[in-house]
């Protein structure tokens, strides 16, 4: 484990922000800490980046603590925030360069690093012009190079698609993708179900300072029931044979039945329905969603829940 | 040191990149020199002609406008997640607070310079040896190395640009309550009280007396001391603020 937390808790006033947070990420895996707005996530990703000191639990990142050793852990890490941290009035290139200047990569290798980076993001062309004049999504990719200017083996990414369009954020994907396949470990953050499904080994569900659920997601799909078939008829006699030679059940004219998502299965089920002379019209395959997770979970909805931080 | 060093070519190159900064620390001085000369000036009766009297106070004011800048962007980097960044990093991320204050000496130079050779189009006669303009400009920058650690720190607590734009404020209005337009003697017995115990009128007339002869008195020891005296808080205060901003 390149990373390890147990019990981590911050208060903000009266505020409870982390009440026992436990995190554990394997070195070239990439966790994502999923969850609404307002249930802990920045503060936990700014603890483990030695920004914030926490309240109580301890946190140790390549084996030293977040804590008492900040020095170490830096040398380990790197952290993208929510914001895109790039001096606007500076080009591309002179915002790696500064950067790669401050890591005493030296005059030459700051500059052959900056080029480096600027290529693969795919930034060369609009490298030598002010970062002022570049697209939200170019800005982030900006952001996300000047992180790994020293090579990290732990990168922190808060929300890194925030605010970006489709296609931006797709790019995104494909860069830490890219990242991931080169042995980095990724901790990111976000709000966006489809973004942790895609790029997570294992999701952290987080809600109101604690840990509402872990695991992969096929994992916690789940653990809110399987796969279900939903068959339509238009003969409600034919609706309920189908139901009496099946486990389903009909509710608003549609059959419902459990399944374990399989193609032998799903065979099973059509070649009994047409035995028994109940054929549907329709059938619909539905795979549980994170969202259903996360309601399953805490009887809300990620879109619904409110506030920041 | 390393870190100092980028980070201050970073601040100058962002200064220099800075439409709103640059004009707020060398035009605006400077309009207010020429408003002060051409408008009011006729009726101000100083003893000289009233540019020669009124060059060092604009000296002083640049460095007000130019600190106020500072703590923008100061609180600019401590807002939007560029500190965040250095201090993740394995550097001295207070380097930025250097870097803006190395900038800010920069840009004050640029804009002093300005200032002086635009008063003597405007009929400046200064009588000062090379000694006189050392002396003079050893001064000024202690006072606007005092000012720019005041605004870094300033600018370091403040959440936001616009409200370290307002908290600097003090720092521009404090020429206004010296010597720097009018003798204070012209002034109401309150404010000429404040006006000769402030800091900024015994540099001033410290300066004044280098550059164009007039008598400099206590001033000569009295300002030069505040000048330190002022440095020595203003860095503890900004080392203050900053290491509370970013108390983990």
């Amino acid at each position: 484990m390149i990373l390890e937390a147990t019990g981590l808790r911050k208060r903000y006033g009266d505020a409870t922000v982390l009440d026992g947070v436990d995190l554990a990420v394997a070195e070239g895996s990439v966790l994502a800490l999923l969850g609404p707005n307002g249930a802990g996530k920045t503060t936990t990703v700014r603890i483990l980046g030695t920004l914030t000191r926490p309240d109580g639990g301890s946190a140790r990142i390549a084996g030293f603590d977040v804590v008492t050793q900040p020095r170490q852990v830096r040398e380990v890490i790197a952290l993208t925030g929510q914001y895109a941290a790039v001096d606007a009035q500076q080009t591309g290139r002179e915002n790696l360069t500064m950067i790669g200047r401050l890591l005493r990569l030296g005059r030459a290798g700051a500059a052959a690093r900056s080029t480096e980076l600027l290529e693969r993001f795919a930034l060369t062309d609009a490298a030598d012009r002010r970062v002022v004049t570049w697209s939200g999504g170019m800005r982030r990719r900006l952001d996300l190079a000047m992180s790994l200017v020293a090579a990290p083996r732990l990168l922190f990414l808060d929300e890194p698609t925030t605010g970006l369009d489709p296609a931006s954020r797709a790019t995104m994907w494909d860069a830490v993708g890219e990242l991931v396949r080169g042995g980095t470990t990724v901790l990111l953050t976000t709000q966006y179900l489809e973004e942790a499904d895609r790029l997570a080994d294992r999701i952290v569900l987080i809600d109101g300072g604690r840990v509402a659920a872990e695991g992969s997601a096929d994992e916690l799909k789940a653990r809110v029931g399987g796969d279900r078939l939903e068959l339509t008829f238009r003969d409600p006699a034919a609706r309920e044979r189908a139901a009496a030679v099946t486990a389903g059940v009909v509710d608003h004219d549609v059959l419902t039945i459990p399944t374990d998502g399989s193609a032998a299965e799903l065979h099973h089920i059509l070649d009994a329905l047409r035995a028994a002379g109940a054929e549907p019209d329709r059938v619909t395959s539905h795979r549980p969603t994170l969202d259903d997770v996360f309601m399953g979970l805490t009887s809300r909805t990620l879109a619904s829940t409110g506030s920041t931080r | 040191m390393s870190a100092t060093m980028t980070m201050v070519g970073r601040s100058v190159r962002l200064t220099r990149r800075n439409v709103d900064t640059m004009i707020m620390s060398v035009v605006l001085p400077l309009l207010m020199m020429a408003l002060y000369v051409y408008v009011f000036g006729g009726a101000i009766d100083t003893g000289t002609a009233y540019v020669t009297y009124v060059v060092p106070g604009t000296i002083l004011l640049c460095a007000g406008y130019g600190a106020a800048s500072t703590a923008m962007a100061v609180a600019d980097d401590m807002n939007s997640g560029m500190i965040d960044r250095l201090r993740s990093m394995p550097v001295q991320a207070s380097a930025v607070l250097t870097g803006h204050v190395a900038a800010t000496v920069a840009r004050n130079a640029v804009a002093t310079t300005v200032v002086v050779l635009a008063a003597l189009v405007m009929g400046f006669r200064p009588s000062a040896s090379p000694l006189d303009w050392l002396l003079a400009a050893g001064l000024v920058l202690l006072y606007v190395l005092a000012l720019s650690w005041l605004a870094a720190g300033l600018g370091a607590v403040a959440r936001s640009v616009e409200s370290a734009s307002a908290l600097s404020f003090v720092m521009l209005f404090l020429p206004y309550l010296s010597s720097a337009f009018v003798p204070t003697d012209t002034m109401p017995a309150v404010l000429r009280a404040i006006g000769d115990n402030q800091p900024v009128t015994p540099i001033i007339e410290t300066v004044r007396g280098l550059l164009t002869g007039t008598p400099i008195g206590s001033a000569g020891w009295i300002g030069p001391v505040w000048a330190v005296g002022l440095l020595a808080v203003s860095f503890v205060f900004a080392v203050w603020c900053y290491r509370r901003r970013t108390r983990r």
